[in-house]
């Protein structure tokens, strides 16, 4: 099932910064999303997490309609994600932010709370995405590329259905990629729908198994990896022209 | 008919008043960003500069004026912001907030300082009483001159931003700060430009409103309360919207003077009214949208305590309490006696700013209703009545945080601000009422009396006894604060202080863990309260003052939001008798000292005590023998003082030299090793090996270069690019 977002629209007052997107994210796969600058990306995560209210159009997940929903409601129901500007609790140390993530998965009250449980998730985290070197730094002295890394670790620490990536490769070096594909091809075997928004294009056409391309707040195609790289759509939205090239970015 | 005329015209002029002031503070807060508690501060300092041009030396009226519109007051802006404002990067918003508030608290001290408080001055109307007269209406002068002076400053404002240069430029600034500059206009002229204006809009107001007041400092900078709530209605940005909010003001205090029924249930309610619009204007506001910010590294932090560090502090606390009860004589103790109540304020400050982030500006306010809740419960000197404090508090801390934690930022702010002050003007000054059926007037006939707790049959009727009372519950407050801080609770706060929008999307509802924590401030507040209570024997609701507890916040900021002995050091500040024994006449001293303190918290943003006298007693906790050395010095001084070999000053000297002098040379020789941390405002230590480790992970490729390899060269790079 995983997400499906319904012809959504958003304007900026005389900017139709969304028209009409609809898209969806299955469970156990990749989707990748793919534009220019101010194709309207972030604005969509933005809407599916309930931080901007559409015009027009709605998200569900898992066949359940988003509404108006705020966005922690939107978490509790299993849709996670990361922001392209970090958004780390920069005052607290790597640990503590992926712990605050685990206990807050946990519900309850205080007392109920299953400490020794929670320190098990965050200690998986850490070692899963190679984190357990800066687990006692503090999240905001964190090189962007790693924060990435621990951003990522805190949202899979609320065990979401569905997760959504802002440009979670930025900043991040070869190696740090290498691992961040095959962690990301690891989730997705375990189930998760992931929608990935990424401009390294090495990285979109190895793990995504679709890739939707948003240019001025319109799909303009949707498809496989080979089939978004051929598309004339798709080189023109990059590359201004219809030459023969590739779409590589 | 008649009537409501005259209160009408009286309540427009009272509203043009409002709006000059209001716009000054709506401009400053869009151009600058920064939210300026110092407005009403900068038009008091200029009225008085204004009485002392023209009464005090008697030169002629128009000049004085002229004088104190277009060279004190933009003096005023200039300085201010050029000495504080441009200092703010990096610093979170409540110690944004905090400097302004500093900068007011300076210049309240320095009026007072310069100005002495106790002697009567009055500025007479710019007409003497002159009327002008309307059929059967008679309307001074004065009011006349103001309605005018606000329609030339609302026309002129809006052909300023709109047709000038330089107000184009201020606007383009607020949409874009870093786009403006890019296009060539300073943004420091800009902010400069904004901070002159809003002075001279400030010294207007405080000059024109002068009169109707007698020329008193603090109701002058109170006055400013009445412009933030004209400034709310036009929601800090909207200059129209703030005249039609300053005239919805002055038409509600000039109607309620005149219609509402005369008791002394009522009496104090006119006073709140402004404070009770801003809190009513707050509310309606629309809720601010949940946005994600740019990550800046923040210069701010909250240690998290160890057992052990917190055990050290408490252990110090009590000795040193124990210390001072024997050795300080009995007329200075009972001044001192004073501090544990305020630390416990200071403490309570500590969960609701210091890690959720959130100014409260009330928590005096609390203290008194705690202090209420102990005087009337407490009367046979029962302690559990601290408890019952606790939980008046906390009860009615959940009341307020309700409507005012959906504020964020200085509505939040705002709105904990208007509470403390309906509760000054009106609710502690009410006459007994009836609750649940007994009698009730929160601060008796003007004081209340507070009995000395008993434990068992022991009553802590001496000072000393008190002193150590409430030393221990200082400890003990302390320690819950640690267990806070250490829980997931605290870890929950801080997260939410650091990125609301990451907390929301991971599926936390921080609602109900603000109302928790601000309940919980207010509970500590609470039994602060009542100890204060005890140790000053009666109180009036005086000492429970909206400025007395910006103090205490103050020093917290300066000394650490987020630590207990910053907390110790607030109440020992405001407490001790330090101060008026060292210097008798300079009774302003205290004020102008913290407000220059709190000025001066954009370059040392964690407060002095995390940055840097935690670093240099770290040194000392590693060495054992250090920490035996100058506590067995403590010791020494104190038997010498008790067997009465030393007097006062040699012992101060010794104690001195002894915690404050003796860890600097563990530090430095730990801060040479690269061990500790710099405080101080020393630099950064870097060993080589870490700064070749860091330089090999930011340039990859960098290291040994082998023989052989291609090394690019310049000569090669201007040969590839072909002329």
């Amino acid at each position: 099932m995983g997400l499906e977002i319904d012809a959504v629209s958003v304007r900026f007052g005389g900017l139709a910064a969304l028209s009409e997107v609809s898209l969806g994210a299955q469970d156990g796969a990749i989707t990748g999303l793919i534009g220019p600058n101010g194709a309207g990306k972030t604005t969509l995560f933005n809407v599916v997490t309930g931080m901007q209210r559409p015009n027009n159009g709605t998200a569900r997940l898992d066949g359940r309609d988003l509404g108006n929903l705020s966005s922690y409601k939107r978490a509790r129901l299993g849709l996670g994600r990361t922001f392209q500007r970090l958004e780390l609790f920069g005052t607290l140390t790597v640990a503590e932010n992926i712990g605050v993530a685990a206990s807050i998965a946990q519900r309850g009250i205080w007392l109920t709370r299953s400490k020794s449980r929670i320190n098990e998730i965050r200690d998986e985290l850490l070692d899963r995405l190679g984190l357990t070197a800066v687990g006692n730094d503090r999240a905001d002295t964190l090189p962007t590329g790693t924060g990435r890394l621990v951003e990522l670790a805190r949202a899979l620490a609320v065990r979401p259905r569905v997760l959504l990536l802002d440009e979670p490769a930025a900043g991040q070096n070869s190696e740090e990629t290498e691992r961040f594909s095959s962690v990301l091809r690891s989730l997705a075997a375990d189930g998760l729908a992931i929608l990935l928004v990424e401009h390294d294009m090495d990285l979109v056409m190895n793990v995504c198994d679709t890739v939707v391309v948003l240019d001025y707040g319109r799909v303009i195609c949707a498809g496989t990896p080979a089939t978004v790289r051929t598309d004339l759509d798709v080189q023109a939205a990059y590359l201004g022209t219809a030459s023969g090239s590739t779409a590589d970015a | 008919m008649h009537e409501f005329i005259i209160f009408t015209i009286g309540g427009l002029s009272a509203a043009g008043i409002y709006a000059i002031t209001a716009s000054g503070l709506t401009l400053t807060y869009t151009t600058t960003g920064i939210f300026n508690w110092a407005h009403g501060a900068i038009g008091m300092i200029c009225a008085f500069t204004y009485w002392q041009m023209s009464i005090g030396w008697g030169w002629p009226s128009l000049l004085s004026l002229l004088l104190c519109l277009f060279v004190v007051a933009p003096i005023i802006g200039i300085v201010i912001e050029a000495a504080v404002m441009r200092r703010l990067e990096g610093v979170s918003e409540a110690s944004k907030l905090v400097v302004t508030l500093s900068v007011a608290l300076m210049l309240l001290g320095i009026a007072q300082w310069i100005w002495d408080p106790t002697t009567y001055r009055a500025l007479p109307p710019l007409f003497n009483n002159e009327t002008l007269i309307l059929g059967s209406i008679r309307i001074s002068y004065d009011d006349v001159t103001i309605l005018i002076l606000a329609l030339v400053v609302a026309i002129g404002l809006r052909l300023f931003l709109y047709r000038t240069r330089m107000g184009v430029t201020m606007r383009a600034s607020v949409d874009d700060r870093t786009l403006t500059s890019l296009n060539g206009s300073s943004a420091i002229s800009n902010t400069r430009n904004a901070w002159i204006i809003g002075s001279m809009l400030a010294a207007l107001a405080g000059i024109l409103i002068a009169p109707t007041l007698t020329l008193s400092a603090s109701a002058l900078t109170l006055v400013i309360v009445n412009a933030y709530a004209a400034s709310v209605i036009g929601r800090l940005r909207s200059i129209p919207m703030t005249f039609v909010g300053a005239i919805i003001l002055g038409l509600s205090i000039a109607y309620s003077v005149a219609y509402l029924p005369q008791n002394p249930y009522i009496q104090g309610f006119e006073n709140a009214v402004p404070a009770i619009v801003l809190f009513i204007a707050l509310l309606i506001l629309p809720q601010s949208r949940l946005r994600g910010h740019r990550q800046l590294r923040s210069r701010e932090f909250a240690i998290r305590p160890t057992w052990t560090g917190a055990g050290l502090f408490c252990g110090g606390v009590i000795i040193a309490a124990v210390f001072l009860a024997t050795v300080v004589s009995t007329a200075d103790l009972f001044s001192l006696n004073r501090m544990w109540g305020l630390a416990i304020v200071g403490l309570s400050i500590i969960p609701i700013v210091g890690y959720a982030g959130r100014l409260s500006l009330c928590q005096l306010t609390f203290a008194g209703i705690g202090a209420t809740v102990v005087g009337h419960l407490g009367a046979q000197g029962n302690p559990l009545s601290l408890l019952a404090a606790a939980g008046v508090c906390a009860a009615i801390g959940i009341l307020v945080a309700i409507p005012a934690l959906r504020l964020s930022g200085i509505y939040f702010a705002l709105a904990t601000a208007a509470f403390a002050i309906t509760m000054d003007n009106w609710v502690f000054q009410l006459p007994a009422f009836n609750l649940f059926g007994h009698p009730y007037a929160p601060f008796g006939s003007g004081s209340l009396v507070f009995a000395p707790f008993r434990i068992g049959s022991l009553a802590l009727t001496s000072k000393a006894s008190q002193f150590i009372a409430g030393s221990v519950v200082f400890v003990i407050l302390t320690l819950l604060v640690v267990v806070l801080r250490r829980s997931e609770f605290g870890q929950r706060l801080l997260a939410m202080k650091d990125s609301p929008a990451a907390c929301a999307t991971l599926g936390m509802n921080g609602r109900a863990s603000l109302v928790a924590v601000f309940a919980f401030s207010a509970a500590v507040a609470g039994v602060g309260g009542g100890i204060y209570g005890m140790a000053l024997g009666s109180a009036s609701a005086d000492v429970f003052q909206f400025f007395s507890g910006l103090s205490v916040l103050l020093v917290m900021v300066i000394m650490g939001l987020t630590s207990a002995g910053g907390a110790g050091t607030a109440g020992l500040y405001q407490g001790s008798p330090v101060f008026t024994n060292l210097f008798p006449s300079l009774t302003q001293l205290p004020l102008v000292l913290v407000g220059l303190g709190g000025v001066g918290v954009g370059t040392t943003p964690n407060g002095t005590i995390p940055g840097s006298l935690r670093p240099v007693w770290l040194s000392v906790v590693r060495r054992r023998w250090l920490l035996g050395l100058i506590l067995t010095v403590v010791i020494v001084a104190w038997v010498l003082r008790l067997a009465g070999a030393i007097s006062d000053w040699p012992m101060t000297i010794i104690l001195l030299v002894d915690l404050l002098a003796l860890p600097v040379p563990a530090y430095v020789v730990d801060y040479r090793a690269n061990v500790a941390p710099p405080a101080f405002g020393l630099p950064e230590r870097r060993s080589k090996e870490k700064r070749d480790e860091w330089f090999a992970q930011a340039v990859p490729g960098t290291g040994p270069v082998a023989t052989g390899d291609q090394v690019p060269t310049l000569s090669g790079a201007g040969g590839a690019s072909g002329t």
